[in-house]
């Protein structure tokens, strides 16, 4: 295999890395870390990555060949980012060779076991109703918060799978949310109708992102921080106009 | 006396169970589930001590952080796992999600200027358990990091 060809494949395994990794809601400090990483345990002596929420560049420094990749989705997916170090590791430990290496993070990429949907709507149900009380909610509400929860993160996760319109499954989920809070409220089914939406919208505020987003900018990734905090603060804006509404209308 | 402990017990076994749901919904590996459960317990209980203790709301979030990050540290070095798997399910119950709720609900009805003073408490709270974290992770760093 030519120099050049080497030096090709090595990028595009770096980049892939990296893409998953951001994908998935990593830090960018690791994201940049692994990728380097890689590089140096591939015999490359030096590397510089630039790394942003929305692209991706890296240089390998005896060749000089560069590459560049789009970030086109941003979830939350914390098995993947552990399966790149991982796999990033056993590169390290020499276990695996770099064509290998390719091969896993590309068959990741492709297929990693999500938890079962029924399961998630529970866990969401479960998240709902625990923060509701801790929270200091009261106990007649522990049930319709449970159910309300889970049906917005139903819809939260329905609408993200058929719908590909950012923001718009965040904003159904809520104003089904408040929908159903008032109307469980009306029916004497629930006492504080702010408690049973603060409860049932904890599963899907972006309260991480924007701490995530804070820790960013601290730590000097200016770009990452302010392109996070935004997607942030968009994703909360769509809650609350879709519990706004209720409040409005009703 | 046995009210307290049923209260004790009651916040760490709901910020446990809390977590680890949020851990599902965020696929973490199954490995870290309860790991991601004892430290998102730790960091609230540290928390809701805090604050029946009346010291506001911006002390407790930067020292329950604090706790998050250490612990998340310690079961990360454990477990070889990165770090970021275990703080952000635990980082759940803290984040001021109520608070932004209320920021939000405010505005809509036209009370701006308790709208605006909640949106600062939201950008204060997040601030406090930033600095939570770069405080663990300055304490991490003196000890050898071994690629986690």
């Amino acid at each position: 295999m030519s120099e050049q060809q080497q030096s090709s494949e090595l990028l595009d395994t770096c980049l892939m890395a990296g893409r998953i990794m951001i994908e998935s809601g990593s830090e960018m400090y690791r994201v940049e870390d692994t990728m380097n990483r890689i590089a140096q345990n591939a015999g490359e002596k030096q590397s510089i990555t630039f790394t942003t929420p929305t692209g991706i560049f890296m240089e390998l420094g005896d060749s000089g060949a560069v590459q560049i990749r789009q970030i086109t989705s941003r979830t939350i997916n914390l098995e993947k980012v552990e399966h790149v170090n991982a796999l990033s590791r056993e590169f390290a430990a020499q276990t695996i060779n770099l064509g290998q290496l390719h091969q896993r993070l590309a068959s990741l990429d492709r297929d990693v076991p999500f938890f079962p949907v029924w399961l998630q709507i529970i866990a969401a149900a479960l998240v709902s109703c625990t923060l509701m009380i801790i929270y200091g909610g009261y106990w007649q509400d522990f049930i319709s918060t449970a159910v309300i929860g889970a049906t917005g993160y139903a819809v939260f996760y329905w609408v993200r799978d058929r719908l590909n319109i950012s923001y718009l499954n965040e904003f159904l989920a809520a104003f089904t949310i408040g929908l159903l809070a008032l109307i469980a409220v009306r029916l004497h089914l629930g006492r504080s109708i702010d408690m049973i939406i603060i409860g049932g919208v904890m599963p899907l505020v972006p309260g991480v992102p924007i701490t995530n987003a804070v820790r960013d900018v601290l730590a000097g990734h200016l770009l990452s921080g302010i392109a996070r905090g935004m997607d942030a603060i968009f994703s909360v804006s769509a809650i609350g106009v879709g519990i706004a509404l209720i409040f409005r209308f009703f | 006396m046995i009210t307290l402990f049923g209260k004790v017990l009651l916040q760490l076994v709901f910020s446990y169970i809390a977590t680890v749901a949020f851990g599902i919904c965020t696929n973490v590996p199954h490995r870290a589930l309860n790991a991601c459960g004892l430290t998102g317990a730790a960091g609230w209980f540290v928390y809701w001590l805090l604050v029946q203790l009346d010291l506001g709301h911006m002390l407790p979030n930067l020292i329950g952080a604090f706790v998050i990050a250490s612990v998340s540290l310690f079961f990360a070095r454990m477990k070889k796992i990165p770090v970021i798997i275990f703080n952000i399910p635990s980082l759940v119950p803290l984040v001021p999600g109520g608070v932004a709720y209320r920021c939000v609900r405010a505005l809509v009805l036209g009370n701006y200027t308790q709208g605006i003073g909640f949106a600062i408490q939201v950008m204060m709270i997040s601030g406090a358990i930033a600095v939570g974290f770069m405080l663990a992770q300055f304490v991490g760093l003196r000890r050898p990091a071994k690629n986690s």
